[in-house]
């Protein structure tokens, strides 16, 4: 035969081999999916990157379809919303699906991130995997405040309102900067079409680079597990792990189940709940966007607010710098400390399974002071509830600044030399 | 164990700040169940609305047509008795009166209202729609409960009647709506409340009941045109969930198949 590559995987005949003589074909089948081996021990939480990917074409998919009704003008885009909702056959589910779509994406990305905060999956070697999903998460946010403009609600306009002047805090620069970006001297039809071409376009391409870089970097080093183990440590004659099951048939039949459940609350969600309690689609983004009339009450939505409750939560000014621009660095700063969480965590093991009472303990603190965050942000300030946002950001800080001495620090159990 | 019990506490801790979420304005608004099914109270609501809303107040994301297909209405009647001027039967329902005009008239022009109900939900519409009173200090002479200020007039009154709102003493009921007694005198009490609701006899065409079942029917339509596809969802809803029930307890057994040889 003799032709392509000889060192790599072929079928023995046919059209695969075929391909497989000019294309990687049964190569990567069995690098990625037949051959790919990971931990018979995942658990529950190891279900929410696949269905991060599930959502993410799920709103490829529904984009694609509300891009060809949908209009980006001031003038047009809340009514061709509406044409979508009213007008197109099935628009309503699409758009629908779309939108309860973006907050299922934060959901299963939270989840997903909890769970290698819970495991140590950012550890050595994983260290590369974290940083393009923490890229990852940076583009989803941009991605989902561009898109949040686009049905042009009074929301939609002064949530997008709030958010951009928080550049203008920049000293010297901002103001500038704010109108470089908007186009325009207030947010219009030009900041629309922008905001439009930014989401259909430029960040869904980062977004799907990045998860081909996250899972290459991923199946080059293998999945963590609940134990935080390396499951190429102990392998059988063939080379296989004696702990590892293939990704296909194994993982993949299991991780149908969840795709399942998924998708029952999704359509509970699509078919019956698609405001999520005005939390998914706020109220106010059924009045059309006016810029001479201000919300009594304007909040970011649900996935931004614990760092709208950070910005909030800096009222004093220090160092000569004032307290929006201080607030802005916080919330910039509270996302940054996150890429650097491979680098903070001294521990010798990786699990919490194994760690000591300190890691716990922060670790719970944190979660408790996020969701808590989160929700504030979703309310209007008091004094007490502002007081509650300065012990929560305090709290969120601590956990990443002490992270390097209580890891150090604390007594950490036996780490079994095979997964259990 | 001590996480938890530190969960718990910073909980407990946080409670009084959460308590003050719960609280917001004070305007008790009476509930509506919107009931999509009710075709008749449809019609009737639909009728109102071209009748006494249209006028000023445009639907513009709504067609006629699409109305007459989900409300059951043949589209002759339709076009006879509902639609007015020479729009036709697949048009949106806007209306004839000129934008800027009635900014002029009105201090605002008065807003598209396919998507109030979304916007304020269907119980501020229904409480709305029934607490206008008289106040001499408004430029038509009638003030709202919910909406303080309101720049319209009362365009019901010929239905409900003048409707003023004064002070007195009411007795003070308990949660079951029983008259609370004084334990010493044992005469119903009373206390003085500035929301006494009266109507002036002989000048509305309807009972409080009509006008209260109207305002219901009106609500009714309103809320059908804010989520026309609400009834289909529910119904494919049904379904949808049903189907993927099913298929994530295929999924479960086939996954316990393929495992069971991996330990």
């Amino acid at each position: 035969m003799g032709v392509g590559n000889p060192n790599r995987a072929k079928a023995e005949s046919g059209i695969v081999r075929w391909i497989d003589d000019r294309f990687p074909l049964t190569q990567m089948w069995q690098d990625h999916m037949s051959k790919y081996y990971a931990s018979r021990t995942l658990n529950f939480w190891y279900v929410f990157g696949v269905l991060a990917l599930l959502v993410l074409v799920n709103q490829i998919l529904t984009g694609i379809w509300l891009t060809m009704s949908y209009e980006p003008s001031a003038e047009g885009a809340f009514a061709s919303v509406e044409y979508i909702m009213r007008d197109v056959e099935m628009g309503w589910i699409i758009r629908y699906m779309h939108s309860s779509g973006a907050s299922a994406f934060f959901i299963v990305v939270y989840l997903h991130m909890f769970r290698g905060l819970m495991y140590g999956s950012y550890q050595k070697p994983r260290e590369l995997i974290w940083l393009f999903g923490m890229a990852i998460y940076l583009a989803l946010m941009a991605e989902g405040f561009f898109g949040y403009l686009l049905p042009w609600g009074q929301m939609s306009y002064w949530g997008a309102q709030v958010i951009l002047s928080l550049a203008g805090a920049i000293p010297v620069v901002g103001e500038d900067l704010v109108q470089w970006i908007r186009g325009d001297y207030l947010i219009s039809g030009i900041t629309l079409n922008r905001f439009f071409s930014l989401h259909v376009i430029a960040l869904p391409m980062v977004i799907i680079g990045l998860v081909v870089l996250h899972i290459l970097a991923l199946h080059d080093v293998g999945s963590n597990n609940p134990d935080g183990i390396e499951i190429d440590q102990n392998k059988d004659e063939n080379g296989v792990p004696v702990d590892g099951v293939a990704f296909w048939p194994y993982h993949v039949i299991k991780d149908l189940v969840a795709v399942g459940v998924f998708l029952t609350v999704f359509c509970l969600v699509i078919f019956f709940f698609p405001e999520g309690g005005g939390y998914f689609i706020e109220k106010p983004n059924y009045e059309p966007a006016n810029s001479l009339k201000t919300p009594e009450h304007i909040a970011p939505v649900w996935y931004f607010t614990p760092y709208y409750s950070m910005l909030r939560a800096i009222t004093f000014p220090l160092f000569g710098l004032d307290a929006k621009f201080l607030g802005v660095i916080t919330m910039g700063g509270a996302i940054a400390i996150l890429f650097v969480m491979p680098w903070l965590d001294r521990s010798p093991v990786k699990s919490m399974r194994y760690k000591g009472w300190m890691s716990r303990l922060w670790l719970g603190i944190f979660v408790v002071s996020f969701v808590i965050l989160g929700y504030l942000g979703t309310l209007a300030t008091t004094e007490g509830r502002t007081m509650v946002a300065q012990l929560c950001t305090a709290l969120y800080f601590l956990y990443f600044i002490l992270m390097p001495f209580y890891t150090r620090m604390e007594v950490t159990k036996p780490v079994p030399a095979r997964v259990v | 164990m001590m996480m938890k019990k530190l969960f718990l506490l910073t909980l407990v801790m946080l409670l009084p700040v959460f308590a003050q979420a719960s609280a917001g304005p004070a305007i008790q608004l009476d509930s509506m169940q919107a009931d999509a099914t009710d075709k008749a109270s449809l019609q009737r609501g639909m009728q109102t609305y071209v009748n006494y809303c249209l006028g000023c107040h445009t639907a513009k994301y709504q067609r006629y047509i699409r109305a007459a297909e989900d409300l059951d209405i043949p589209e002759d009647l339709m076009t006879e008795h509902l639609i007015f001027g020479d729009q036709k039967i697949g048009e949106q329902m806007t209306s004839a009166m000129d934008p800027k005009l009635a900014a002029k008239w009105f201090g605002a022009t008065p807003p598209d209202l396919t998507n109030e109900v979304n916007l304020r939900g269907a119980d501020w519409v229904y409480t709305y729609l029934r607490t206008f009173y008289v106040d001499e200090s408004r430029p038509y002479g009638v003030n709202n409960v919910v909406y303080p200020a309101v720049g319209m007039p009362n365009v019901l009154a010929e239905l409900q009647g003048v409707q003023s709102k004064t002070c007195g003493d009411v007795a003070i009921v308990d949660l079951h709506g029983a008259a609370v007694m004084d334990s010493q005198t044992g005469e119903p009490m009373t206390e003085q409340s500035c929301e006494i609701f009266s109507i002036a006899e002989g000048t509305g065409s309807m009972t409080p009941a009509e006008f209260d079942a109207t305002i219901y029917d009106l609500t009714n339509f309103m809320s059908y045109m804010a989520k026309p596809y609400k009834s289909d969802s529910q119904r494919i809803g049904l379904w949808a969930v049903l189907f993927c029930i099913m298929m994530t307890i295929l999924f479960y057994f086939l996954k316990k198949e393929y495992w069971r040889d991996v330990h």
